[in-house]
């Protein structure tokens, strides 16, 4: 407001109720986007879903679904076994999403998934076939010293509550060097069948478990851009890349055959 | 001079019943809305499924707060049909019935900020301070342009009134705080500070109650006699002055979209000079 048009030349205010108004309208926009930008810091900072927490099945990544789900909550109502819970300020996770935390109640797995079912606004996928098929986040065998199947006994709790038994959870056989004439039965989590639903980490016998579920982007590590497998760049072309291999002399300690 | 308690009048020339119809009414409906979501987690009697941002009734009947699907679409998302269908037919809803009906018919905000309003007359706390009540129209452009900068819903993270919508229903957290700081800003801050200031979500509603069909008629305005009840006790009292004392020439329909359709005037005037009617 630089003064424009407030008075005439006998120094009367000549639009007062005109200034009043847009002075009043300036505050409430000023007011307003103070509110709006200290809104949208606060989201920035408030960063990703925390460890300890999954969506349900179906979900969308989970920046698109920031900007899917309505928080209405019918999906925590659709579930038959109270699993899901609708995050409430203080919580940190965004305010009204849907999560389950697997330690407490994990996912069972419903064939006709009703919680997706009940998504009115798709930030739950339909276009999801199975339950089978989510990915809810992925199993990790986090701790290799506490858990009892590393320590050489036979717990498989883990292996045998996870509903892909022999296809998400297999136990791997190892030698146990600590008594030099057992085995080591090895829970070993496959992500290309593990949909993250919890069971493992739920049903681990430890107090707190070593095994957890966790979100995809934590629990999952990234090759380079740049790398390129080598059986399988020969696969794709049909043979080797490198068309003639050197063949370099043998050179050993002269005492060796 | 004893402070003149809105509504006594009416009381005493009309009886109790008349007096109070359309608060009872309405709170009624406030309790019964909620009642409705609660029966299913309760009691396993599902009725409606959800919460206010969006619901299903019966199996068949999909309601979405139009907002927050608004703002879902502006963030990017393609929403589900379900989601679509239930914000049009929540829209067509209240063209007819005045858009802020939300408001005093359904939003439990409502029961906190009236309480406010109630203690704030009953204590005869003096005018609060004066603030700007375009203020509103101006957060929901900005929490509209958030979405798509953000991609995501950002408003429902802090929206006072889907967090006590949502507290009642699945757990409040700490929510109650926010709940708090409304009763407190209206009670001592701004009179009528949320519902007749600031809240976007009213905002928004107040778009189709400018084109709405239900109306609140001042159609016996000839009989008024300035007492002022019906400004002590309306939410948005700047929406009573063009139709009562806007002269013959000007309508004596309350035309403002930001007129709530609460019905209160109608109960507190001793004249009968209120009622309801359609626009035209």
């Amino acid at each position: 407001m630089n003064g424009q048009h407030n008075t005439s030349g006998n120094g009367q205010p000549k639009e007062p109720a005109r200034r009043r108004f847009l002075a009043e309208t300036l505050t409430a926009a000023a007011g307003a986007l103070v509110l709006a930008a200290s809104l949208g810091l606060y989201q920035r900072s408030a960063g990703a879903l925390p460890a300890y927490a999954c969506r349900p099945p179906g979900a969308l990544p989970e920046k698109q679904f920031l900007g899917a789900c309505l928080r209405c909550g019918q999906c925590v109502r659709g579930c038959p076994y109270d699993v899901l819970h609708l995050a409430a300020p203080g919580e940190e996770i965004p305010t009204g999403t849907p999560y389950f935390v697997a330690r407490e109640n994990p996912c069972r797995m419903c064939e006709d998934i009703p919680c997706l079912k009940a998504c009115p606004s798709g930030a739950l996928n339909r276009s999801l076939a199975t339950v089978y098929e989510s990915s809810m986040g992925l199993a990790v065998l986090l701790d290799h010293e506490n858990c009892l199947n590393h320590l050489g006994l036979r717990c498989d709790v883990c292996y045998r509550a996870c509903p892909l038994i022999d296809q998400a959870i297999t136990l791997e056989v190892q030698v146990n060097r600590r008594s030099g004439v057992h085995t080591l039965f090895i829970p070993t989590v496959h992500s290309d069948h593990c949909t993250g639903c919890g069971m493992c980490e739920y049903a681990c016998v430890l107090d707190n478990a070593a095994i957890k579920v966790l979100p995809l982007s934590q629990a999952r590590g990234k090759l380079g851009k740049h790398y390129r497998l080598g059986w399988e760049e020969k696969e794709k072309a049909g043979g080797s890349l490198i068309p003639e291999q050197l063949k370099l002399p043998v050179r050993r300690p002269e005492e060796l055959p | 001079m004893t402070a003149r308690i809105p509504g006594r009048e009416a009381i005493r020339k009309k009886g109790m019943v008349q007096a109070a119809k359309w608060l009872a009414l309405r709170r009624l409906s406030q309790l019964a809305i909620l009642q409705l979501f609660l029966l299913g987690p309760f009691a396993g009697v599902w009725i409606v499924r959800g919460s206010f941002s969006a619901s299903m009734t019966l199996d068949f009947l999909p309601l979405t707060d139009p907002l927050t699907a608004l703002q879902s679409l502006l963030a990017g998302h393609a929403l589900g049909a379900t989601a679509l269908i239930g914000a049009l037919i929540v829209a067509v809803f209240y063209l007819l019935v005045g858009g802020r009906a939300y408001c005093s018919w359904a939003c439990p905000v409502n029961l906190v900020t009236d309480a406010a309003a109630w203690l704030g007359r009953r204590l005869d706390l003096k005018k609060s301070i004066g603030f700007n009540n375009t203020i509103r129209y101006w957060l929901l452009g900005f929490i509209l342009l958030l979405a798509p900068l953000t991609g995501a819903v950002v408003w429902e993270w802090v929206n006072p009134v889907t967090i006590l919508q949502r507290g009642l229903l699945f757990g409040i957290g700490l929510g109650w705080a926010v709940v708090a700081a409304i009763f407190l800003f209206d009670l001592l801050v701004v009179r009528r500070g949320w519902c007749g200031h600031l809240c976007p979500v009213g905002a928004f509603y107040s778009l189709p109650g400018f084109l709405s069909l239900l109306r609140v008629r001042a159609a016996r305005r000839d009989q008024c006699t300035d007492c002022m009840d019906c400004y002590s006790v309306c939410p948005e009292p700047q929406v009573i002055r063009p139709a009562l004392n806007g002269g013959d020439k000007g309508s004596p329909v309350i035309l403002s979209g930001n007129c709530t359709n609460c019905g209160r005037c109608i109960d507190v005037c001793p004249q009968d000079v209120f009622q309801f009617s359609q626009r035209f």
